[in-house]
């Protein structure tokens, strides 16, 4: 166990490596001179000057990369050029509307996405197990800003129910704030719904054809009881790890949803970087994610086995 | 399993002396049967019939402004209705399924020519490469895959060429990852060791006797990431990184119909019902031809 933690601890290390060669390089893919590039087109000399020094754009490359690294290390991830402020101050306070939108949309898609994958698999083959994949499908392909914008038409536009955009923080108003988090946590969680969905399926067909579910089903246990107390429990162990994949999913959905609905998160913060040319704050919203990325991979490898006895020895 | 035990080419003999089917005859006859697979594919050669025909079906230039005919909804004169500045959204959505059709072909093909070498070196050899290799993928997969290619559509400037770059660079990871598992299941195989004992080199063990034999899931991957693409793509031309205005692409048409919801719903909806059918119909195709090339089934 404690072997198996080391080793899987010590993977990331060179993982973590190369994400911030690949986020570092980035800046390399810009045309031309860097300074010029991030200062626009008619900056005074003087700014210019002053960004290659401050980037130390002077100075060979892995230099320039490991005074970029010690930088990140210390939680500093440079400046906004746009709005002058900290980069890390920027993700801290864009990073709780993103988390709540994610973490809704998570509950949507496990409402949606688990029962339906449970009723798929007790009904193999019929007709309900066909409708739900069909579901999945639809899910999958559906391009969730569209979906958006939709219900904007329906749900805003046309019966007037729900704010077609904007954010309330829920200090303000709990209830305005999950109004105008209702539609989006919807258009996020549906295509995560139907990975779920295919996950809890796969599972439940698989644990259901298991000696201890006979046994339980042998011993005279009501259906719901053998699908629910006995299955269940042990399907959901990969759904669970599964799960924690989609976290990639989720944020580049964020990215689109927020822009649908404007909502001030994460998603919005990278969008508007990049039209400001705001280069520091793609690399550290790019860096963050894959960070927690990579931290949620590691602890859902560990719950795995932490859950599974068989993996423990 | 099968054809794990015994290696493609004598499963080949062996279909071919039970049904004088080859197996190219039998994954057609079986993709023939699922009704599904074959409507999707249909939808996909319409799509593409349209967008290769563009010139000659499109009623109007997709260009063309008209301060006569600023929103108007649905008629004879305009099936789908006219955009903020009088141009007809039936012409738009016929142009942009050019951008859409491109991106999804030629993401998935940077993807391929990037990713399926990497995961043939990384499988065959092994040991450090292996390692090395591995880790580059397990990078570039910890960054959202939209987010990696905003962050290069960034980088490399709004264009849809380098949204088409950037989706392809980051589907790279998928296919090395695919590609690896497969060299590492076959390469042990009696077939490749036969190949190997009687003086193959290397390169010719590789690309002559296990790459022609992971082509299948490659193949169903590729079409599941074509779709993928074609969202990508839209997504990234609705954020304004792919396909620059006037340039017709349903993602940014998308992007300028999202501000007149209440005024011209019509804008919204062709190019979004587009995406949909197209990307439905590829993931539909995707799934058929997964089964039908799955030795298991038949």
């Amino acid at each position: 166990m404690t072997a198996f933690l080391l080793r899987r601890i010590a993977l990331i290390v060179p993982t973590l490596f190369f994400v911030s060669v690949l986020i570092f390089g980035l800046q390399q893919l810009l045309p031309g001179d860097p300074a010029l590039a991030m200062a626009g087109e008619d900056a005074d000399p003087s700014v210019i000057a002053f960004l290659r020094q401050k980037y130390h754009l002077d100075q060979p490359l892995p230099v320039r990369y490991a005074l970029w690294v010690e930088g990140v290390a210390r939680g500093d991830f440079g400046e906004s050029i746009r709005i002058k402020r900290p980069v890390r101050d920027l993700i801290l306070e864009k990073l709780p509307v993103t988390g709540e939108l994610a973490g809704l949309a998570m509950l949507v898609a496990i409402v949606i996405g688990v029962p339906m994958g449970i009723l798929a698999a007790v009904k193999q083959d019929t007709s309900v197990d066909y409708g739900a994949t069909m579901v999945a499908l639809w899910g999958i392909s559906m391009p969730n800003f569209w979906l958006g914008i939709l219900l904007i038409m329906l749900f805003s536009v046309t019966l007037g129910w729900l704010p077609a955009s904007g954010f309330v923080m829920p200090s303000e108003s709990l209830k305005q704030n999950l109004l105008t988090l209702i539609m989006p946590a919807f258009v996020l969680g549906n295509a995560i719904a139907a990975v779920m969905m295919r996950h809890t399926r796969s599972a439940m067909i698989q644990v259901m054809s298991a000696d201890y579910v006979r046994t339980a089903r042998a011993k005279g246990l009501s259906q719901v009881s053998v699908i629910l107390r006995h299955a269940l429990r042990n399907a959901l162990i990969p759904v669970v790890t599964l799960g924690a994949l989609e976290f990639g999913a989720l944020l580049s959905g964020a990215v689109l949803t927020e822009q649908v609905f404007t909502i001030p998160g994460f998603g919005k913060l990278i969008v508007d970087a990049v039209f400001n040319r705001d280069y520091a704050v793609v690399q550290g919203v790019v860096l963050c994610t894959a960070f927690a990325y990579i931290m949620l991979n590691l602890f859902a490898d560990i719950a795995y086995v932490l859950i599974n006895p068989r993996l423990r020895a | 399993m099968t054809a794990e035990i015994l290696g493609p080419d004598s499963v080949a003999a062996l279909i071919e002396d039970d049904v004088g089917e080859r197996p190219w005859q039998r994954t057609l006859r079986l993709l023939a049967q699922r009704r599904l697979a074959v409507v999707g594919l249909a939808v996909v050669l319409f799509f593409i019939a349209v967008a290769v025909f563009a010139p000659l079906i499109s009623p109007y230039d997709p260009l063309a402004t008209s301060w006569l005919a600023v929103r108007k909804p649905p008629s004879a004169l305009h099936w789908f209705g006219t955009d903020e500045i009088g141009r007809d959204v039936l012409a738009r959505v016929i142009w942009g399924a050019r951008a859409s059709l491109l991106a999804g072909l030629v993401s998935v093909s940077l993807a391929l020519a990037a990713g399926v070498p990497i995961g043939l070196v990384s499988g065959y050899l092994g040991g450090a490469v292996d390692g090395v290799l591995m880790r580059l993928i397990d990078a570039m997969l910890a960054i959202p895959f939209l987010i990696l290619a905003i962050a290069l559509a960034a980088f490399l400037g709004p264009s849809l060429a380098n949204a088409m770059v950037a989706i392809g660079v980051s589907q790279t990871p998928i296919f090395a990852r695919l590609t690896r598992g497969q060299v590492l299941s076959v390469k042990h195989e009696e077939y490749i060791e036969a190949a190997r004992a009687v003086g193959n080199p290397h390169h010719r063990i590789v690309l002559r006797h296990i790459l022609p034999n992971i082509i299948p899931p490659l193949l169903v991957q590729a079409t599941l990431a074509a779709a993928a693409a074609i969202i990508a793509e839209a997504s990234l031309s609705f954020l304004g990184l792919g396909e620059q205005p006037p340039d017709p692409s349903w993602g940014s048409m998308l992007n300028t119909a999202k501000n007149f919801i209440s005024q011209a719903p019509w804008m919204a909806l062709w190019p979004g019902l587009a995406i949909f059918t197209l990307v439905l119909s590829l993931n539909l195709f995707g799934d058929g031809l997964r089964d039908a090339l799955d030795p298991r089934r038949g």
